[in-house]
């Protein structure tokens, strides 16, 4: 039959349908689907429409859409929030583009006014289709399932046979095999209903709350969380203040005072890295062995840290993030007396730890003449050297297989007293002069652990001792996240309760015919794309017939079946 | 230093490249086969739908309700004759308001015996080539002593692996998918060409950040609900070729013979409209999942459960996708075509966000080792 010809059987018998209808009434809690205008008067009118709108499927299925277009941008332009260096190159590579992206909050995307909109209103929306759907489902929960509708045959699973069982007698077996299949059973005059599967709905209205809960959670965390680094040498410690982060971010309602009081120092860092083979130099392995101490008054523990193996402390993890090397630096003055010795971290820039950084001299230095000045060197390490004549100062290995420091030397004003905050890897030579080698260059060497250079005019010495380690911390602290877990494992058990659970109702209904005989017919309705609906019934079908059995001798064919294919 | 981890063994890894490069070579018999079977499928004279949709209207437009095709499987012995004593009742469906009463097609053999001989040799092939593949992906893993995830190739080849794995599941299980037959394996062909000759990495170990055992919970649920996504994807497109075929019958025009002899062999529109929506249906809980233990695992390894770094972008761009796609479903006037563009929508996004993101984008994911 094709739809033409259904929509005007259908529409010559609107009684029929409007039962049918009705049998499959509140088989779901989803809206109703409403396409009019704006009805009553004025703002009032409009608010109402505005809202029946905004809390209908149709808008909802747009708002979603909307929702996964919008995360787009934020994953092709660079992100502020994710890596602000990378907003700073893309800008300089895109400079044409960079006032439209601007206006479009392109560089921050999910803080922006239009995403936050569409996200807003989305769970507006959603907020706004629950209560009513819950309320809904409660009504459901109390009532009973809708009658018979007159023609069972339309429906889309359906049997009959006759039997010699009196009606009454089937109906009582009937609602005995259902409620013994956990269906809800009422029972009528010449027939029963029966529904099952309500926790479908139940799974639905779940799923979507917790993803109410999700979002809150994670709101919450992002007010409150706080996060910072910081780089420890081995040997040195970390205690959990403000003042001990290299750099600190946090969300607008942290309070300094929720920072949970530790300390930890690093004993040793190990790092293993692969040997040989097409991956040569990847990292394998990183583990940093640390002494914790929780509070003021906690005894020190031995502890390990790993890439994957945050340590969790009171609310707290601290997360390994990076290691690199700090060669150990003395200088002395023209007197030879050491003025300074230091270890100083080196920032790599590539995978095989080629680094560079600044060796500051701030105090206690006085030239040949006895006049106080500073020192500054520029700094490049590299743990593996390619060796003299090949014409790189690039590392070739990650690891300590033939260290080398290559230092540049210059004397004058660091910069560092006019309390502007300075970057610790990277030399100001704005107000230095360079110390020169015999040919008027700038004075360069480089050296080898326990190797000494002399500055040029009996300026000084400058030895490189030896090699430390460091690794680079993470703090953070994300109140919320357990009730994001929380909501995240209740919107998995709501959602697989929603799509593998069926709603679906049958009705039973037996009347004796003219000769005596009783017609049973069976049907079913499933909310919908139900395969297991007609095999259900079958089931059901199957159970009632042995109480029932067909009756012998059929006069007539008493049902339609019209068989095709 | 401590010794390195675990050792590659060359011998295992130099075995596991053999078996896949043999499971290729059986693939492509079985493409083979398959070509045969639509071959000898097309002699075949079917027309089942095209009389549904046209020569049979005028006859049953006054008829009773329409009753369709018994359900397979379902009650119901073979009995023809109408006075017959019933040992069960039989359970008559009928379609759903509003959707065209097709039966479904015969399947790529279109009933010929030939075909169905070519066919039965293409499921058995694919069946060998799976064991075989499956084979080379396990002696991956045992060569590198970890889950054989870590780079995109190790991904594509247990990507098209449990592809296959899940098609043949479905047979196991007698679903009618024999006409998924040929498109999935063309596909892992290509899978696999693509994953030998551009994204092929040595056997190796993994970089730190990927040392955890959310590695298996994460990667392989990721894996495997691609997979299956992959699987109603093809629902999909065949649906919107399928609906158009008949959506042209229904006007009365007469379709191509080369489309005709192709669309009618395949499952009614609804049917694999239905398949489509429930393989999406299914998998999506699971691809929650895999989201929601990527977030702990990257709240473990980097500090930050979500960050919209462009792999996480992009699996929320493709969950919400897919969610969209149900709600479609559930909303009148959203059934259908349009449902069926949004679940394409969707697994355009997935698919991109595994080769797209690893390949153009870079993130914290893209130590991938393309
Ligand atoms: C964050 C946004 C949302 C997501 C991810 C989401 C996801 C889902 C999913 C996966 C389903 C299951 C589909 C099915 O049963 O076939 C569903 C069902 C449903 N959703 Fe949402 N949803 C969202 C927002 C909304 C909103 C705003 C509304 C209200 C207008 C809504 C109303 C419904 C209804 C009524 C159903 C049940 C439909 C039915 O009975 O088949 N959802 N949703």
């Amino acid at each position: 039959m094709s739809t033409t010809d259904r929509t005007s059987t259908e529409a010559s018998n609107p009684s029929e349908d409007s039962a049918e209808a009705a049998a499959g009434a509140q088989l779901s809690t989803a809206p109703a689907e409403d396409s009019g205008g704006p009805v009553g008067i004025g703002v009032i009118g409009w608010v109402r429409w505005f809202w029946r709108q905004l809390t209908s499927m149709r808008v909802a299925l747009i708002l979603l859409f909307l929702l996964s277009l919008g995360s787009i941008p934020g994953s092709l332009v660079p992100q502020n929030q994710v890596d602000a260096m990378k907003v700073a190159q893309w800008k300089k590579d895109h400079s044409f583009w960079v006032p439209a992206a601007e206006k479009l909050q392109l560089f921050d995307v999910y803080s922006s006014v239009w995403f936050s909109a569409i996200y807003l209103l989305l769970f507006i929306s959603l907020i706004g289709c629950i209560v009513p759907r819950t309320w809904q489902f409660v009504g459901q929960l109390t009532g009973r399932p809708p009658g018979a509708p007159r023609r069972l045959d339309r429906l889309p699973a359906y049997a009959t046979w006759r039997t010699q069982t009196a009606p009454e007698e089937v109906l009582a077996q009937a609602k005995t095999i259902l409620g013994g299949r956990r269906f809800r059973t009422e029972a009528g005059t010449s027939a029963v209903a029966a529904e099952k599967g309500y926790l479908r709905e139940a799974g639905n209205l779940l799923f979507h709350v917790a993803l109410i809960v999700m979002l809150i959670a994670f709101a919450w965390g992002q007010l409150f969380k706080s996060e910072g680094g910081k780089l420890v040498l081995r040997g040195k410690g970390f205690a959990n203040t403000l003042t001990q982060y290299d750099d600190f971010k946090y969300g607008s309602w942290f309070d300094p005072d929720d920072l949970s009081p530790f300390s930890f120092t690093l004993d040793k860092f190990d790092a293993t890295y692969e040997e040989s083979g097409p991956q040569k130099g990847t990292a394998r392995d990183f583990k940093a062995y640390v002494t914790f101490s929780d509070g003021a008054h906690g005894a020190p523990q031995k502890r390990e840290i790993q890439v994957n193996k945050p340590m969790e402390v009171d609310g707290s993890k601290v997360y390994l993030l990076g290691h690199g090397y700090a060669p150990v630096i003395s200088v002395t003055d023209p007197t030879g007396k050491v003025i300074y010795k230091d270890a100083v971290p080196m920032l790599p820039f590539d995978a095989n730890l080629s680094s560079s950084g600044a060796v500051k001299v701030p105090d206690g230095y006085h030239d040949k003449d006895g006049k106080k000045e500073q020192l500054g060197f520029n700094a490049m390490f590299v743990p593996t050297f390619a060796g003299a004549g090949k014409g790189t100062m690039l590392s070739q290995f990650p690891d300590l297989k033939f260290p080398v420091l290559a230092l540049s030397a210059y004397h004058g004003s660091l910069g560092v007293d006019s309390g502007l905050p300075q970057n610790v890897y990277q030399l100001n030579t704005s107000k230095m002069q360079e110390f020169k080698d015999p040919d008027g260059q700038l004075f360069k060497k480089r050296l080898l652990p326990g190797e000494t250079m002399e500055l040029p005019n009996g300026a000084g010495t400058v030895k490189f001792e030896g090699i430390e380690r460091w690794a680079t911390f993470s703090i953070t602290r994300q109140p919320g996240s357990g009730l994001a877990l929380g909501g995240a494992i209740a919107a998995i058990g709501g959602l697989a309760a929603s799509l593998f659970i069926q709603r679906r109702r049958v009705w039973v209904r037996a009347v004796a015919g003219e000769d005596g005989v009783t017609v049973v017919e069976m049907a079913g309705l499933g909310r919908s794309e139900s395969a297991k609906l007609p095999e259900e019934l079958g089931q059901l079908a199957a159970a009632l017939h042995q109480q029932a059995p067909t009756a012998p001798d059929q006069p007539v064919k008493a049902t339609v079946e019209g068989e095709r294919g | 230093m401590t010794p390195l981890a675990a050792e590659v063994n060359e011998n295992l890894a130099q075995i596991s490249n053999y078996l896949i490069y043999s499971s290729m070579a059986v693939y492509m018999l079985a493409f083979f086969a398959h070509i045969a079977e639509w071959t000898f499928g097309s002699r075949s004279k079917v027309g089942r739908t095209a009389a549904a949709l046209t020569g049979a209207k005028a006859a049953t437009a006054a008829a009773a309700p329409a009753v369709q095709v018994r359900q397979k499987g379902a009650l119901g012995s073979g009995e023809t004759g109408g006075t017959a004593v019933l040992d069960k009742p039989k359970v008559v469906t009928r379609s759903a308001a509003g959707t065209r009463d097709v039966p479904d097609g015969p399947g790529a053999a279109g009933g010929t015996e030939n075909g169905d001989l070519y066919g039965r040799i293409a499921v058995s092939l694919t069946t060998l080539a799976f064991v075989i593949e499956a084979g080379g992906v396990v002696t991956r893993a045992m060569s590198v002593q970890r889950a054989p995830w870590g780079n995109m190739y190790e991904f594509s080849v247990t990507f098209s692996t449990v592809a296959v794995g899940a098609y043949l599941a479905l047979l196991a299980l007698k679903k009618n998918v024999r006409w998924l037959g040929l498109i999935l394996v063309t596909t892992v062909l290509l899978d696999l060409g693509i994953a030998t000759t551009w994204l092929y990495t040595a056997s190796d170990q993994l970089v730190p950040a990927l040392h955890s055992y959310w590695l298996w919970i994460h990667v392989s649920t990721a894996i495997f609900c691609g997979a299956v996504f992959y699987i109603g994807a093809a629902g999909a497109v065949l649906y919107l070729f399928r609906d158009s075929y008949e959506s042209h019958l229904e006007q009365g025009r007469t379709p191509g013979r080369f489309r005709s002899s192709v669309l009618e062999r395949l499952p009614s529109a609804a049917s694999l409209d239905k398949f489509s929506y429930r393989i999406n249906a299914a998998v999506f809980p699971l691809w929650t999942f895999t989201i929601v233990a990527g977030a702990i695992w990257a709240g473990d390894a980097w500090g930050r459960y979500w960050g919209w770094d462009p792999k996480e972008v992009w699996s929320f761009v493709t969950w919400v996708a897919y969610a969209c796609y149900l709600h479609a479903r559930a909303t009148a006037g959203w059934k259908g075509r349009k449902a069926a563009y949004l679940a394409l929508f969707a697994f355009a996004c997935w698919i991109w966000n595994y080769y797209g993101v690893n390949i153009l984008l870079s993130g914290k994911h893209s130590y991938a080792g393309v």
